[in-house]
């Protein structure tokens, strides 16, 4: 039995069969039409997409960590942080709980 | 017969792309990373590559996980990108050379490499980006690109991933192939993405020098090393997304003669990642004879 790696959701076939109904409504925001009818109707987009109630819970609470727990996979979570302007340094501030200014410095000093 | 002139590393962080497309290469946070291309150009302009065949993964722009191949090679005439959602420059299409990559994909699937054949394949910010690094202008120049492509896109986002020992060996497959190639072409052969980062989970922002010096370090002379590392350990040591270093590896692998790195540069951050560009040399026996 391999060891768990804190703080490291590995993306397997459990996570993917979980998360398939979130991860294809976020691989449709590649489109832009698409990425504004989830901003006009995000309920109604979720329910087009089937999403399960933990996952429509997550999306709502727009919690990355939320999303990952509910079978989400930060490459195409990362096409749904886009929506609302946020990037991987937003999402990594969000999911380790600092500032965004904060996180950016602990990047900055581990290269230091 | 087809030359492999060498071999270049290099990440693909979507930022560089709006970091090019707003001239900021010389702003103080992008200098030390851009600055580890002018050995990559001044090595070109000796070498002068036809075709430079590219080892990446794709992010959820033309695969999505309904159908996801392990190993996927591009074989057509020109691979266009697309919006990929986050708002990155869609770069112009790069041509591909299609009668190498059927050359490849038969070499492959005799070597028992049962990879996937995409006649149509959108190519993400992991081609794009390292062309634009590697070939800087020409994406947005009216020319013609200075080379033709063909991308082979490596699964390094659901899990089981290819090991790297599967990996560098997919790589000396395709180096033998491109050996035994009748056109008299010149080869660069490209491994994007890494090294140690992480995006997602608690664990996010996690990098790794020390473990991405050992990698450099031994990629060179002993890549075999490298694969007593399961993929589980590169997870726990590189990141999550740091398992990008399979495109190295494979890249590595085409490299069949002797391997020695004309140059290195490593800088921490790119945005959440270590980034690292490398130029590796490949001299064959006869030109060591020669030379």
């Amino acid at each position: 039995m391999q060891q768990d790696i804190p703080g490291t959701t590995v993306f397997d076939g459990e996570q993917a069969q979980k998360g398939l109904a979130l991860n294809r409504m976020c691989f449709s925001f590649n489109s832009a039409e698409n990425r504004a009818a989830f901003l006009t109707d995000e309920d109604a987009y979720c329910r087009q997409y089937g999403l399960n109630d933990e996952q429509r819970a997550a999306v709502k609470s727009r919690s990355v960590l939320k999303m990952i727990e509910a079978g989400g996979n930060v490459y195409y979570l990362a096409k749904l942080a886009g929506i609302f302007g946020l990037n991987v340094q937003d999402i990594g501030a969000q999911q380790t709980g600092m500032s965004v200014e904060a996180f950016k410095s602990k990047l900055l000093s581990a290269g230091a | 017969m087809a030359t492999i002139v060498g071999g270049i590393g290099t990440t693909h962080v979507p930022s560089i792309g709006k970091a090019i497309a707003e001239g900021k290469q010389n702003d103080p946070y992008w200098k030390p990373f851009f600055k580890g291309f002018d050995y990559v150009h001044y090595w070109l302009a000796r070498t002068k590559p036809d075709v430079a065949v590219v080892f990446y993964n794709d992010h959820g722009l033309n695969f999505f996980l309904d159908k996801l191949p392990t190993f996927a090679v591009g074989a057509t005439a020109e691979y266009r990108s697309a919006d990929e959602g986050w708002g990155i420059p869609v770069s112009r299409p790069i041509p591909g050379d299609a009668d190498l990559s059927w050359h490849l994909i038969n070499a492959l699937v005799a070597d028992e490499f049962d990879v996937t054949m995409c006649q149509e394949m959108l190519i993400d910010h992991a081609v794009t980006i390292p062309m634009a690094l590697i070939w800087p202008g020409a994406a947005s120049s009216a020319k013609p690109w200075p080379v033709k492509i063909v991308p082979i896109e490596i699964n390094t986002v659901q899990h089981p991933l290819p090991s790297l020992a599967r990996c560098l060996k997919l790589g000396r497959s395709i180096g033998r192939a491109l050996e035994s190639y009748q056109r008299d072409l010149r080869v660069v052969v490209v491994g994007t993405g890494g090294l140690s980062h992480q995006l997602d989970g608690a664990r996010a922002g996690f990098v790794n020098k020390e473990f991405d010096a050992l990698c450099l370090d031994k990629i060179v002379a002993e890549p075999e090393t490298l694969t007593r590392y399961s993929i589980h350990d590169l997870v726990q040591l590189s990141g999550s997304q740091g398992v990008e270093f399979l495109n190295w590896m494979a890249m590595r692998g085409t490299l069949t003669g002797r391997v020695s790195e004309l140059n290195r540069n490593y800088h921490i951050p790119v945005s959440n990642t270590a980034a690292a560009t490398v130029v590796y040399d490949n001299q064959k026996a006869a030109e060591r004879k020669a030379a």
